[in-house]
């Protein structure tokens, strides 16, 4: 039933000798929430660079739609990279870019500012925003685009927790819109509510692609209960 | 002693009653050097971008080179260019030797590469940290080397600042392109090595003065503009 969104075969990373993704082959379906999750320099980053197509890949190939084209698609990125312009031209630029007729851009941008609570900061330089804003903005500059698919990379780090609660319900709306969500995060609590479906990333390798619910109830594969048991015994 | 003092003295009076002929000479400089920046950057701010953003062969021996230029003498810049323009030279017919407009061309044959450079490493410096960003939303490479230069702008100022700074301070090749003509040719650093052998100290010290002057607003300009624009916009 479900439609296959991407499908990576076989999919190897290197640079220089360090292999970085080990053939990795995993199926996401259209329309679902993959959240990412693994230890520090696992490799999630590199994955989901590969994925969105900034990398390529040293062997395997990936596969869209089953075999059609590469969906519109928008990433945020774990820092976010803000143009030395205010907010609102930060969202303009990149609706520029995708090719929107200049009389739609400002009030598309403005919109969507408005929708992400940053109307208030529209005429700020970008760039001397705190963390935390620039990573709201950043956000708001990928749904500007309309993507079907969003990369989002630890979208919520430098947030406190009433923004991270906000972005968290951002995501939610932007998947109902019908856009799917890959997104990498090292917060289990956000993971369990925001994921259908689990990824887990070890050493350059998915040791598993579980429904969120059997991934915590009892993760398949021995990296994954490690990391959970870890993990919660700081919480 | 006294001469010295003396010197010193007429110098003040010179740039204090606007002397005719220092004000020519330095009109004359400040128009050289602005056209010669002017094509300079207009040249090597393009060139600089595309060697940091560009994928093609020869980048890195380019790097080199441009780098390397940076440093070219000016007199044998002027060596060339003269050969270039004299009678005898493939522009001869053109009649440009000994006027204004060689010696702009010879300027911008100096900085251009000291523009070229410098803003090829502030490019390549914001390229590093945009890359991903820039080609998640699609833009080319030459949209992004154009979306860079305007994002640089401050710094991209400084770098044509500097070379504007070295411009108004040359000699060599404005001396041998020019000729430093009276009243043609003459600029502040041309005048000032000839006033001084020929022993007219005054016009040499209020040329060198102001020369001085200039460097100096100058840097505490670029100094000034990046401070703000870091205020401003991080
Ligand atoms: N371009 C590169 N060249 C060499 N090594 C790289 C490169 N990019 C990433 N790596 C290495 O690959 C490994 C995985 O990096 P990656 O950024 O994907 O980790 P991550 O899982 O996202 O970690 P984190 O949770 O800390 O963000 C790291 O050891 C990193 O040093
Ligand atoms: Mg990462």
């Amino acid at each position: 039933m479900a439609e296959p969104l991407i499908t990576l075969e076989s999919l190897r990373y290197e640079a220089g000798e360090r292999t970085l993704i080990h053939d990795v082959s995993l199926r996401l379906d259209a329309g679902r929430r993959t959240v990412v999750l693994g230890p520090n320099g696992a490799g999630k980053s590199v994955l989901m660079r590969l994925m969105h197509g900034l990398i390529e890949p040293t062997a395997g190939r990936i596969v869209w739609n089953g075999g059609g084209a590469r969906p519109p698609q928008a990433m945020v990125f774990q820092r976010p990279v803000m143009l030395r312009r205010s907010v609102l031209d930060n969202v303009s630029y990149a609706l520029y870019l995708a090719g929107v007729p200049a009389a739609e851009r400002r009030a598309r941008a403005e919109a969507v500012l408005e929708r992400v609570g940053l109307s208030p900061l529209a005429h700020r330089p970008a760039r001397v925003l705190s963390g935390g804003e620039q990573q709201r903005v950043a956000l708001a500059r990928a749904w500007a685009l309309r993507p079907r698919v969003l990369f989002l990379d630890e979208p919520t780090a430098s947030l406190d927790p009433g923004a991270s609660a906000e972005v968290e319900r951002l995501i939610r709306v932007i998947a109902d819109d019908g856009c799917s969500i890959v997104m990498v995060t090292h917060h289990l609590g956000q993971a369990r509510r925001l994921a259908d479906d689990i990824v887990f990333v070890d050493a350059g390798r998915i040791t598993e692609h579980t429904p969120v619910a059997d991934f915590f109830a009892a993760p398949r594969s021995e990296q994954a209960g490690h990391y959970l048991r870890g993990e919660l015994s700081w919480t | 002693m006294s001469t010295i003092t003396e010197s010193f003295l007429t110098a003040g009076q010179l740039i204090a009653e606007a002397d005719g002929k220092l004000l020519s000479i330095v009109g004359l400089s400040l128009q050289v050097s602005l056209t010669a920046v002017f094509l300079a950057a207009c040249l090597g701010l393009p060139i600089g971008a595309a060697v940091a953003v560009g994928r093609f062969p020869g980048r890195k021996p380019l790097t080199v080179i441009l780098n390397g230029m940076m440093g070219l003498p000016p007199v044998v810049i002027g060596l060339l260019v003269y050969l270039l323009l004299s009678r005898a030279g493939p522009l001869g017919p053109l009649g440009l030797l000994f006027t204004p407009t060689a010696m702009v061309i010879a300027q911008v044959v100096l900085i251009t590469p000291i523009i070229a450079a410098l803003s090829r490493q502030i490019v390549a410096d914001a390229w590093r940290d945009y890359e991903e960003q820039l080609r998640s939303l699609g833009a080319s490479t030459p949209r992004a080397a154009l979306t860079l230069l305007v994002d640089t702008r401050f710094s991209l100022s400084t770098a044509v600042l500097a070379g504007l700074g070295r411009a108004v301070a040359e000699v060599g090749a404005v001396m041998i392109v020019g000729g430093n003509i009276d009243g043609v040719t003459r600029v502040m650093t041309t005048s000032i090595a000839l006033e001084t052998s020929k022993g007219d100290l005054p016009l040499a010290l209020a040329l060198g003065f102001i020369l001085i002057s200039i460097v100096l607003i100058l840097n505490a300009l670029a100094h000034a503009l990046r401070e703000w624009a870091a205020r401003r916009h991080g």
